[in-house]
């Protein structure tokens, strides 16, 4: 209970800490806010129910009808609809950057530019962004870096130590690491200052607190503070306490998981790069990749555990080859502790136009992986029975 | 001494009693009035508003000046510190007229001549901090806002 009701009166004005209600703020969340922001070298984090609304929310935080934001084209296919559809229909205009081009993503940026987002590993082709070249650019214009972290967690990738401002996470994947759990995660660095001038939201009263001005009262802490008491107040998409608690027990273990997921993925990859049917393979840890040099810069403990690669023979082969699998499972997830594949072309990513895909960098033929724990060997024996499937399948269509 | 550290700025709020807090605000959307509001509501600290403009503040009595507190009350443990840059020098002299322990500068309250003064009297200096955050940041307030505390315990927090 509240001690009094002036106590009840200054947690609801801000003007003390302390827990006024779930959907703000909540103390076994808080517990998993902590922790990850600890991770993550940040000043704070802020969890919501979703790695989706962790990023609504924290575009809401800088950006509003008339403003712009910069991303990478290679993104998930869900966070490209949700900033090409519907923040457009909210009056957020987006550019997309393909291919990683740090100098494109400079031009980009307008004058009212209010973020540069991309993400760590790029879903679903595994390519590594340029972290500390994308956050030059975009810190010479006074724009915040926002990178989504997911496929890497702390574990493989500190962003905030490579320039990122604020980091993204849908905890949903290997912080929860079962696949098992939906959450997501806005952490800050502290780094950026809110008081320049550049983000009027955080930076001039505020008429949802009585005209109170965040960047003044609240500084360094003025962005977590927005996001928490204004928008995540007001989208609602608040982290349930029952799955922060479950997500607090995938960061117990996430040290002993990343290292076998990345060990597998390492093995799979290379595996399927020394076969026949197999046109092409997308995984920065193998030698010949191009983006081999960034994720040593960026993940010297691993390039991750989800990429594509590609299937001679195309679509069918890749039908063939999903269907013939029995131990990797057939799912939209990723950052399971099982294997699972996909065909992003007409699953994660079927929303996308042709244009979207071709700058995603995902054709017919793409198939992703999400390396799991399971024995390697199994996993392999596995492919073998999916790779024989496809070179009938595209025996058939020659 | 400038006070760079969150545990030297937990050792001056764990010695300090008194605050006198230059610039308090009756005004309740200003930083200064949510910061006096914390001090007086938490109750660890005795607060006290320095503004000539302001008999009281939420039936706190204020002082016109940083000399009519000690006259009457002695020398303030911290004298902290909402107002302009520009007049942080001025204030800084009083408060080391006053006899003050340690002076705080809030949130952008940062002047070179003003921290070179209370410095050389034998202050402790905090700069750009906000007494409310890092009061905060040891008895669960800011975790409790998700935020990052540094402190790292299996132990449970103190109240």
């Amino acid at each position: 209970m509240f001690d009094s009701t002036e106590h009840a009166a200054e947690l609801f004005a801000l003007r003390t800490y302390g827990n006024i209600y779930s959907r703000i703020g909540n103390p076994t969340v808080s517990a998993f806010e902590e922790k990850l922001a600890s991770l993550e070298g940040g000043l704070g984090a802020v969890a919501t129910a979703s790695g989706l609304s962790a990023q609504l929310i924290a575009l809401l935080t800088v950006a509003e009808s008339g403003d712009h934001l910069v991303a990478s084209a290679n993104l998930y296919g869900g966070t490209i609809t949700q900033f090409s559809v519907t923040m457009r229909r909210m009056g957020i205009e987006t550019t997309f950057v393909p291919g990683g081009d740090v100098e494109a993503i400079g031009k980009a940026i307008r004058a009212n530019t209010r973020a540069v987002f991309t993400e760590t590993i790029g879903n679903p082709n595994g390519n590594i962004a340029d972290l500390t070249a994308i956050a030059e650019v975009a810190h010479a214009a006074g724009v915040p870096l926002l990178v989504d972290n997911t496929f890497a967690t702390p574990y493989l990738c500190r962003p905030i130590e490579f320039g990122a401002d604020v980091v993204i996470h849908s905890a949903t994947k290997f912080i929860g690491g079962h696949g098992t759990v939906i959450g997501g995660a806005i952490v800050e660095s502290g780094h950026f200052d809110w008081r320049a001038g550049r983000h009027p939201l955080i930076s001039t009263p505020s008429p949802g607190y009585h005209g109170m001005n965040f960047a003044e009262t609240f500084s360094e802490y003025a962005f977590l503070m927005r996001a928490r008491v204004e928008l995540l107040r007001d989208v609602g998409a608040a982290l349930s306490p029952m799955n922060a608690w479950l997500l607090v027990q995938g960061l117990e273990t996430l040290a002993l998981r990343m290292p076998a997921h990345v060990a597998n993925a390492q093995a799979v990859a290379t595996f399927l790069h020394g076969r026949d049917e197999v046109a092409w393979v997308s995984y920065a840890g193998l030698p010949d990749s191009p983006e081999r040099e960034r994720a040593a810069r960026y993940l010297p403990r691993g390039a991750g555990a989800v990429f594509t690669f590609g299937l001679r023979g195309g679509r069918e082969a890749g039908r063939a080859f999903i269907e013939a699998l029995e131990l990797w499972s057939h799912l939209a997830n990723v950052g399971d502790a099982k294997s699972l594949v996909i065909h992003p072309a007409s699953t994660t990513h079927q929303q996308l136009t042709e244009d979207e895909l071709r700058a995603a960098g995902i054709g017919a033929d793409t198939v992703r992986l999400s390396v799991g724990l399971e024995d390697v060997d199994d996993l392999i024996w596995d492919l073998e029975r999916g790779l024989a499937a496809a070179a009938r399948a595209a025996a058939v269509q020659v | 001494m400038i006070l760079e550290t969150a545990a030297e700025r937990r050792a001056l709020l764990d010695r300090s009693h008194t605050v006198a807090m230059v610039g308090a605000s009756a005004n309740v959307t200003r930083p200064s009035y949510f910061v006096f509001s914390f001090l007086r509501t938490r109750g660890k600290l005795d607060v006290t508003p320095i503004n000539p403009k302001l008999s009281e503040i939420d039936g706190v009595r204020a002082f016109p000046s940083l000399a009519a507190y000690a006259a009457e009350r002695g020398a303030p443990d911290i004298v902290d510190v909402f107002r302009r840059p520009d007049n942080a020098p001025q204030v800084a002299r009083d408060a080391v007229a006053a006899g003050a322990k340690a002076i705080w500068f809030q949130y952008g309250v940062i002047n070179d001549d003003a921290i070179r003064i209370a410095d050389a009297a034998g202050l402790d200096v905090v700069v750009d901090r906000c007494i409310k955050v890092e009061s905060a940041r040891f008895d669960g307030g800011l975790a409790l806002g998700g935020m990052n505390t540094g402190v790292l315990t299996a132990k449970r927090r103190a109240r």
